[in-house]
């Protein structure tokens, strides 16, 4: 493996910048790493070795011009495949939409391009961003590079993975429920959810609208906090887009490496700290993670959010309703996949027969799950009281934060489990979002940063800010990496 | 057809009391579709007004159009509505391949504008109609059904979508039902809606053609005994004219009343207007109401008008039908009757825009009350649809005054304006229709009128002018009728020496 | 008792456009009843009072000005589609249900 790869963003940034080395050598290392390890790893379900070279070779004629280059023009970075980008397949992990060359850039990969980062290509995920494992993508899971046999979180697994496996120093994913946080905590990598509306959801293919947020995936806090100024920041194609400035989290990233939180106020939630749900081996990581940062100067205080335990079902509810008419227009009329036109049958049987086809089972469960909920005689006890939920869990956060500058809990209940352990009982799967739901339903951000190793596997630790105040759970994530130092997964060689 | 078998319309509201209500669609003029920026003109090739937004392609997101915004809030204040104070877009959900997301993002219980009225005049009488809600939603593509009887649903083998329309800010607008109104419900309907279309075009919110879809009409029609609870209605769709608006409500309260008469019970449902036949005919009849499963729409923060915005929008809201009318017929010094003529023939508006491109008042009204109004009857159409433009009439009087014309050859020349053949002058020249008004000529007519008649003509020098009428006739006849009457006349006394 | 039927399931594949099997009904059925079990907790919060939250950013009156931009071109736009004809996207006959 070249030692290119092994760099972080920012390490590679400068390299580039200073001349060491060119963009071009930077991104052909990485797809020699793709080449090599993907075949076990299947984190990419579409490599754009053309487009790469090319965005690389013009970051490297800009510096022939002596142009100015941005803090990350040249690293390559890969892109969750719920997005879209132009001319280059965009499937969502779905069937349906196989073969699919969307006309235009999401905003997120826009401002990518812009940056002059290199975009490598596309990842796996769990289909439609549905499921905690991406045993739901139709193309098959990516394997957790730690433990081939296991899951590498989802639905953004394949980004996470990509990073842990030195495919790419960054990726993009999306969060709606955990899908950055989770794959993060799995993999021993970092993955941060900003604030809803933080960063643009123009050209994201919507699971849950209300939920929806794109976010960086690292190694490092510092290559996330990179990547996270380049792709956030007001954008008027999206309504929810908060027309504010983007948090300064590098500059918090920075403070915090130096390992000083004298003054932050870590809230610990009482009901997570009951421990229900999640193993012990995780409750010990983080005790562990918890103590290193009381040394670094942080206080601990307890707070109470009585209504987080209502979380996870408000989100099942309002998830799936959202996601039940968001998926209503794959229909094998406009693009993507059509079955059984066969000159006979009419549109709503080859709609019904395209839908049954291109759809998997989580995305199906879904889709009726969320129909029940929006139905007139249901709307009420599910769909409207899940939003009320909704309100009260805000209400909880709000008033921590009136106490606490962070809340922090493990990220997930368990480290990544074998494949197929939670397939057969979709609720249990949906366990694993336990900790990570009430950041979404609140709308504020959520950083995972590893904390340590259960058995092996690596932990995540999750650190929650209010709306807009990104910033402090990067300083906090950035403090708790200086003590605890990042994870190296074993060799994918041999 | 089956008419004869039913009762006489004067008999269905002997007996029943009709209730009306009125669900009017209207395309916004907007620039833009209302979620997106593509251009809303009428009439692109198929599929070339679209972009990733309104094709509902994945990854898309809706920004809403605030002229639509802005236009709908006007429509609402002259309509006399209070205006939210913060209300939400909604999704309501339908797989039809005419819209692109299988959703279409409407309003549901927080609509923009709420509980206005609007006063029309019918048979001298002011009826107040009451507006439920004005609100906004996005128009669906249009479908065209191949392989079937005349591009009709049934019976297609398959169908082609334009996405062109889909995204055009369409605005709502539901009135209450409308008791009370008796015999006259059928003109209270086409009163309303002409009013209505009125107000829009002052407010330059839509082209409002009904012809070409850009306002279109439902009509809720149901029939009760007096004394007894309202009966159950029927939806009429397809009522693309005035005229059929009225048409409509009246052939669904005979077809309603026979039914009743005949111990029927009226099936809630869905009927469209026949403009050939003139009924209305079943369409599909509901087994189970459709839940759309409304939800707010996510993609959309809450629109909260500020207090001080929609004041400065009703400031500048423009003078009301009403009002204006009230104002011209002062202008053009008409009596309430004869205002209520103009009213009923559609010609305000025309005769308005005649005086404004140079004629008086009373031509105009002459023109398109007398000429225009009697084709426009004859041909089942509006007046405004009949072929003449104000300017065109203005044109017409010019030459009438200046002589160029005689009133016969004017309608001749109308004839002529009509059948599209031009202006009144490019069709006089064509036809080679203008006033004999060279002297020469005319001179040699009269003469020989003389010559040919000179047992008359020594007549008229011993002092009997009106004998000169038959010389009159005979020029009349010899320049077939283009030479002014009057100018003859002169020139006849002037040779014979006997002015 | 269970919170959702397997008619109620074959309802709700049928109002959602999905020609699922029998076999997928029965796993369907029991999945969905689990799932509506569980989630049916949220009936336990009293929130009468409460008002709901359908977005979580604190925005209003977020409007675009009436400005024409770019289209795609038709090609683009009828690119992905199944099946095109005279320009338009071809679908089967449609059964005169929700016109």
């Amino acid at each position: 493996m070249s030692d290119l790869t092994k760099l972080t963003a920012a390490e590679i940034a400068k390299r580039i910048s200073d001349g060491d080395v060119s963009a071009e050598e930077v991104t052909r290392a990485h797809l020699d790493r793709i080449a090599a390890v993907d075949g076990k790893v299947h984190a990419f379900l579409h490599v754009d070795a053309d487009g790469a070279i090319a965005a690389a070779r013009e970051v490297d004629a800009k510096r022939a011009r002596k142009e100015t280059l941005g803090p990350l023009a040249g690293v390559p970075v890969a892109v969750k495949d719920v997005l879209t980008t132009k001319g280059v397949p965009t499937t969502a992990g779905s069937k349906i939409l196989e073969g699919w060359r969307p006309p235009y850039d999401s905003t997120v990969v826009e401002r990518l391009r812009d940056a002059g980062t290199v975009i490598l290509g596309k990842t796996n995920m769990d289909e439609f961003a549905m499921g905690s494992s991406t045993e739901y993508s139709a193309y098959g899971p990516t394997n957790n590079p730690w433990d081939l046999g296991r899951i590498p979180g989802g639905s953004g697994g394949g980004s996470a993975a990509a990073i842990a496996a030195y495919e790419a120093p960054l990726a993009i994913g999306t969060d709606t429920g955990g899908s950055i946080r989770q794959p993060g905590a799995v993999t021993g990598t970092v993955g941060s959810k900003p604030t809803y509306g933080g960063t643009s959801r123009y050209g994201l293919i919507a699971f849950s609208s209300s939920l929806d947020t794109p976010g960086p995936c690292a190694r490092t806090v510092l290559d996330a906090a990179l990547l996270h100024e380049v792709m956030a920041g007001h954008d008027w194609r999206d309504s929810t887009s908060i027309p504010q400035p983007v948090p300064p989290v590098v500059e918090a990233a920075r403070r915090g490496m130096t390992g000083d939180l004298t003054g932050v106020k870590l809230g610990l939630v009482t009901q997570f700290d009951a421990g229900e749900g999640a193993e012990p081996g995780v409750m010990a990581a983080f005790h562990d993670a918890l103590a290193a940062l009381t040394k670094l100067g942080a206080e601990l205080v307890e707070v109470s959010a009585p209504h987080f335990q209502y979380a996870l079902p408000a989100y099942y509810l309002i998830a799936p309703s959202e996601c039940s008419s968001n998926l209503a227009r794959f229909d094998g009329v406009r693009y993507g996949l059509r079955v059984g036109d066969d000159g006979n049958r009419s549109l709503e049987e080859v709609m019904s027969l395209t839908r049954e086809a291109g759809f998997g089972p989580e995305v199906k469960r879904r889709i009726m799950l969320g129909t029940y909920a929006l139905s007139s005689g249901y709307y009420d006890a599910y769909y409207g009281q899940a939003q009320k939920v909704r309100t009260l869990i805000t209400q909880d956060f709000n008033q921590a934060f009136e106490q606490v500058d962070v809340l922090v809990s493990p990220t997930t209940p368990f480290v990544a489990f074998p494949f197929g352990s939670r397939t057969s009982d979709p609720y249990q799967m949906y366990l694993a979002d336990l900790f990570t739901i009430p950041t979404n339903l609140y709308g504020g951000p959520g950083i995972s940063v590893p904390c340590g190793l259960s058995d092996g596997l690596p932990v995540g630790f999750q650190i929650m800010a209010p709306t807009m105040a990104d910033d402090r759970m990067y300083r906090v994530a950035a403090a708790l990496e200086s003590a605890v130092g990042t994870l190296t997964p074993p060799s994918l060689e041999g | 057809m089956t008419t004869t078998t039913l009762p006489a319309y004067d008999d269905a509201v002997a007996t029943f009391e009709p209730v009306i209500g009125l669900e009017t669609h209207v395309e916004l003029g907007t620039n833009t579709k209302m979620f997106c920026g593509c251009p809303t003109d009428f009439g692109g090739e198929p599929n070339t007004r679209v972009c990733p937004v309104c094709l509902g392609l994945p990854g898309s997101l809706p920004v809403a159009n605030k002229a639509a915004i802005e236009a709908t809030i006007r429509i609402g204040l002259a309509l006399n509505c209070s205006i939210a104070t913060w209300c939400r877009f909604a999704r309501k959900n339908y797989f039809y391949p005419d819209m692109p997301k299988n959703f279409q993002i409407s309003q549901y219980d927080e609509p923009l504008c709420v509980d206005g009225y609007l006063d029309v005049e019918v048979d001298g009488r002011t009826v107040r109609i009451g507006i439920e809600r004005v609100h906004l939603e996005e128009d669906t593509g249009k479908t065209l059904h191949v392989g079937g009887a005349t591009g009709r649903i049934h019976g297609a083998t398959e169908s082609l979508v334009d996405y062109n329309r889909a995204g055009i800010p369409l605005v709502e607008i539901v009135t209450k039902p409308v008791p009370g109104t008796g015999a006259l419900a059928p003109e209270v309907a086409r009163a309303y809606v002409t009013e209505l279309r009125d107000i829009l075009r002052g407010l330059g919110v839509s082209d409002v053609r009904m012809e070409e879809g850009s306002l279109r009409c439902d009509v809720n029609t149901s029939l009760n005994r007096p004394g007894e609870e309202w009966g159950t209605r029927t939806e009429t769709k397809n009522v693309n004219s005035l005229r059929s608006v009225e048409r409509a409500v009246r052939s669904e309260i005979i077809r309603q009343a026979s039914v009743l008469e005949a111990g029927g019970r009226i099936v809630q449902e869905t009927r469209h207007f026949s403009e050939e036949t003139g009924d209305t005919r079943p369409g599909r009849s509901k087994e189970e109401a459709t839940d759309y499963r409304y939800f707010p729409e996510p993609d959309l923060v809450p629109l909260a008008p500020d207090p001080a915005w929609v004041s400065a929008l009703k400031a500048a809201l423009p003078e009301p039908p009403r009002v204006h009318r009230k104002r011209l017929q002062e202008s053009w010094g008409l009596s309430d009757l004869d205002m209520q003529s103009v009213v009923n023939a559609g010609a305000v508006e025309l005769i308005e825009q005649t005086v404004a491109a140079g004629a008086t008042a009373a031509a105009a009204r002459k023109w398109w009350l007398g000429e225009l109004a009697r084709r426009a009857n004859e041909s089942g159409i509006e007046l405004s649809a009949v072929g003449a433009t104000p300017a065109q009439v203005a044109e017409l009087q010019t030459l009438v005054d200046g002589g160029k014309l005689n009133d016969k050859l004017a309608r001749v020349v109308l004839e002529g304006v009509v059948a599209g053949e031009g202006d009144p002058t490019a069709v006089m020249e064509a036809r080679g229709l203008a006033v004999v008004s060279d002297t020469g000529a005319l001179t040699a007519a009269v003469d020989a009128a003389i010559a040919a008649n000179a047992d008359v003509a020594d007549k008229v020098r011993g002092g009997n002018l009106a004998a000169a009428g038959a010389l009159i006739g005979a020029v009349m006849k010899t320049t077939k009728g283009q030479a002014d009457a009057k100018a003859v006349r002169e020139l006849i006394l002037q040779r014979l020496g006997a002015n | 008792m269970a919170a959702i039927s397997r008619d109620e399931v074959a309802h709700l594949a049928r109002l959602s456009r999905l020609a699922v099997t029998e076999q997928e009904l029965d796993t369907f059925a029991g999945q969905l009843d689990v799932i509506l079990q569980a989630v049916a907790r949220v009936g336990e919060v009293a929130a009468a009072d409460i008002p709901p939250t359908s977005h979580s950013v604190p925005l209003t009156n977020v409007l675009r000005e009436d400005v024409v931009i770019n289209c795609l071109t038709r090609e683009e736009a009828l690119a992905g589609a199944p099946d095109v004809e005279e320009d338009r996207f071809r679908v089967p006959r449609i059964l005169d249900e929700e016109a």
